[in-house]
């Protein structure tokens, strides 16, 4: 079987699972006490390379775009298995959906050029902050590759990748020649957590800084604002199994049940 | 910039999906004339809801090479049906297809696109409010950009008739569309084993959901056999699928499904913010947890506090 090459683009952002928290002026989230991640999709896309190239043989680059502290995200894809990560030295904050695809296509046409040829790159299908669903499909007309989004799951053979999309009918698939980009879902794989050996590993593994060429536009964003509190409305029908006649006469009075 | 919009739409068993009418009821106030798009036959039910909806033209795109779906080559029939409206906004309801087909057309126009809409501030300029951060942020955006391209936040408007019924004008056309377009093409479908009420969940009528409260993957007989009762749906919360209990098609929340049922049943379900985002649009939500204090408690219609493993039976046989 053919190695390949495989890039996966994944990105620092606040952890919104708890109390979200605005930055003084409003224009982004403020992670400081909430801490980092990468989404579960980027995380998901990084545990479908790694696999992948043990299985083909190849390599395994993570790229990141942001600021130094977003280095970190870069060692957590190392940890698990990934061979080497470029670090996009730029302020995220200025760069959009079309700003980042932009930088990304640089680094892939930079590294074609000095040896290595990405078969595959993956990226989450959204991130998890700014939510923006283009990056992966921009890349793609940038490079002018086809592209699948929403990808759970990931074959190659043959200079083929075979991809696997769960939608509301069921599972589709496509086949698709190589050079590729997905952009992949969570749900399909299951990540693997490091191990102490893939920690040390991340930590002396070679991270590439480079800068961007590409003068960004932006993303549009006037400001952010935090969605009003839901009101409090709850009326509560009982205790235990004594409820259920209550909840059977709230299903006829809104009409569920006739 | 032209007052007409042009709405991508979907079908759903031969009439047009409950998230596009949705859209194409978004549409109405943005638009001096309200145009769709749908890839896939047009026949009478679907001409009727755009009627309903006061569609003045509805385009369908008849090359054979759409019947199995390729997100570029859906993108080529949207441009031309694009150029055909003179549309000053796409839209589409953020659908998998919807944002998909739209973010193919912002990267080959190099047009800015705004996903997650939630409603539009300002026309001129345009301005929108979006969901981000999984719901749990709105972000203000301008888009400097003309088509503008947005994807509707699921269910941020509930779809409504128009005050006049529209023309609803069928118009078939040739997308003319590329080999390179099908570099990307779905091959099979595996459709899902019978009896899989989860099918889709965003236009389910009930939901019952479940949490990691539901213990294990065998704790959700009782879930089941609710859905299978009220003639709805499952849908659970994230920890449930990471866990492996459940499959992530039937996930409701930022990174699963966006549902707007009559009820929404959740059982053992914390409410975190991420599955919040996916669920909040129900019209009525009966919360069941242990925890009188989880967010999904405070923040539904209606609260039962206990132990869904004997809540579950005590309601089913109560159904009788
Ligand atoms: C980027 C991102 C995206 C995410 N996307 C989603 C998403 O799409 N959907 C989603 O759901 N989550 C999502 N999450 C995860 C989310 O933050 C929560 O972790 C998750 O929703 C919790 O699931 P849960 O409520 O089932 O589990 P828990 O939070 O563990 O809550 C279990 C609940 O069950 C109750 N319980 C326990 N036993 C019983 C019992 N026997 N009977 C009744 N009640 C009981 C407990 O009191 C508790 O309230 C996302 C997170 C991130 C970071």
């Amino acid at each position: 079987m053919a190695s390949i090459n495989v890039l996966v683009c994944v990105k620092r952002a606040a952890d919104v699972t708890g109390e979200v928290v605005l930055n003084a002026d409003g224009t982004g989230l403020d992670g400081r006490y909430s801490g980092y991640a990468m989404s579960p999709h980027e995380t998901a896309a990084v545990e479908i390379a790694v696999s992948l190239v043990e299985e083909s043989g190849g390599s395994v680059t993570v790229l990141t775009l942001g600021d130094d502290d977003a280095v970190e995200q870069l060692r957590d894809a190392l940890a698990v298995g990934a061979d080497d990560a470029v670090h996009v030295e730029a302020d995220s904050s200025a760069f959009g959906p079309t700003d980042v695809a932009a930088a990304i296509a640089e680094v892939v046409r930079a590294r074609a050029a000095s040896g290595t040829a990405y078969d595959l790159v993956l990226v989450g299908n959204d991130a998890a902050d700014t939510g923006s669903f283009q990056v992966g499909i921009r890349l793609a007309y940038l490079l002018d590759r086809p592209v699948v989004a929403g990808v759970q799951q990931i074959a190659v053979s043959d200079g083929v990748a075979t991809l696997h999309v769960g939608s509301a009918a069921g599972t589709e698939t496509y086949e698709v020649g190589l050079p590729a980009v997905a952009t992949v879902l969570e749900g399909g794989v299951d990540p693997r957590y490091p191990s102490i050996r893939g920690r040390m590993r991340a930590k002396k593994a070679p991270v590439e800084a480079v800068t961007p060429e590409v003068t960004p536009r932006g993303s549009g964003t006037l400001g952010l604002s935090l969605p009003p509190p839901t009101p409090n409305k709850v009326t509560v029908l009982g205790e235990g199994p004594g409820a259920a006649p209550a909840v059977v006469e709230v299903l006829r009075k809104i009409g569920v049940l006739s | 910039m032209s007052n007409v919009v042009l709405v991508l739409i979907e079908p759903d068993e031969g009439r047009v999906h409950l998230v596009s009418r949705e859209a194409l009821t978004f549409a109405r106030p943005l638009a001096g004339q309200v145009q769709a798009l749908m890839l896939g036959r047009v026949d009478e039910a679907v001409l009727a809801d755009c009627r309903e909806q006061g569609v003045a033209v509805v385009h369908e795109a008849t090359d054979a090479e759409l019947e199995s779906y390729a997100a570029a080559a859906w993108a080529t029939a949207l441009e031309r049906s694009l150029e055909a409206s003179g549309a000053g906004i796409v839209l589409a309801g953020g659908t998998e297809r919807g944002t998909e087909v739209l973010a193919h057309l912002a990267a080959r126009r190099d047009l800015p696109m705004a996903a997650n809409v939630l409603s539009v501030t300002s026309t001129d300029p345009l301005e929108v409010e979006r969901q981000v951060a999984g719901g749990a942020v709105r972000e203000q955006m301008r888009l400097d950009a003309s088509p503008a391209v947005l994807t509707m936040a699921g269910h941020a408007v509930e779809a409504s008739a128009a005050a006049a019924p529209g023309a609803a004008e069928h118009r078939p056309f040739t997308a003319g569309v590329s080999a390179a377009d099908l570099r990307a093409q779905v091959k099979q479908v595996q459709a899902r084993g019978g009896g899989d009420s989860s099918a889709d969940l965003s236009a389910a009528r009930v939901v019952v959901g479940a949490g990691r409260g539901a213990g294990s993957a065998d704790g959700f007989s009782d879930v089941d056999a609710l859905a299978q009762r009220l003639g709805g749906a499952v849908g659970v919360s994230r920890a449930v699928t990471s866990l492996g209990w459940r499959p992530h098609h039937e996930q409701v929340g930022q990174t699963g499904s966006r549902i707007a049922p009559d009820v929404y049943i959740a059982c053992g379900i914390s409410g975190a913010i991420q599955h919040w985002a996916g669920c909040s649009s129900s019209k009525t939500i009966i919360a069941i947890n242990t925890d009188a204090e989880a967010p999904m408690m405070t923040k539904a219609d209606y609260a039962v506090v206990g132990d869904m493993h004997e809540v579950l039976p005590a309601l089913l046989e109560a159904l009788g």
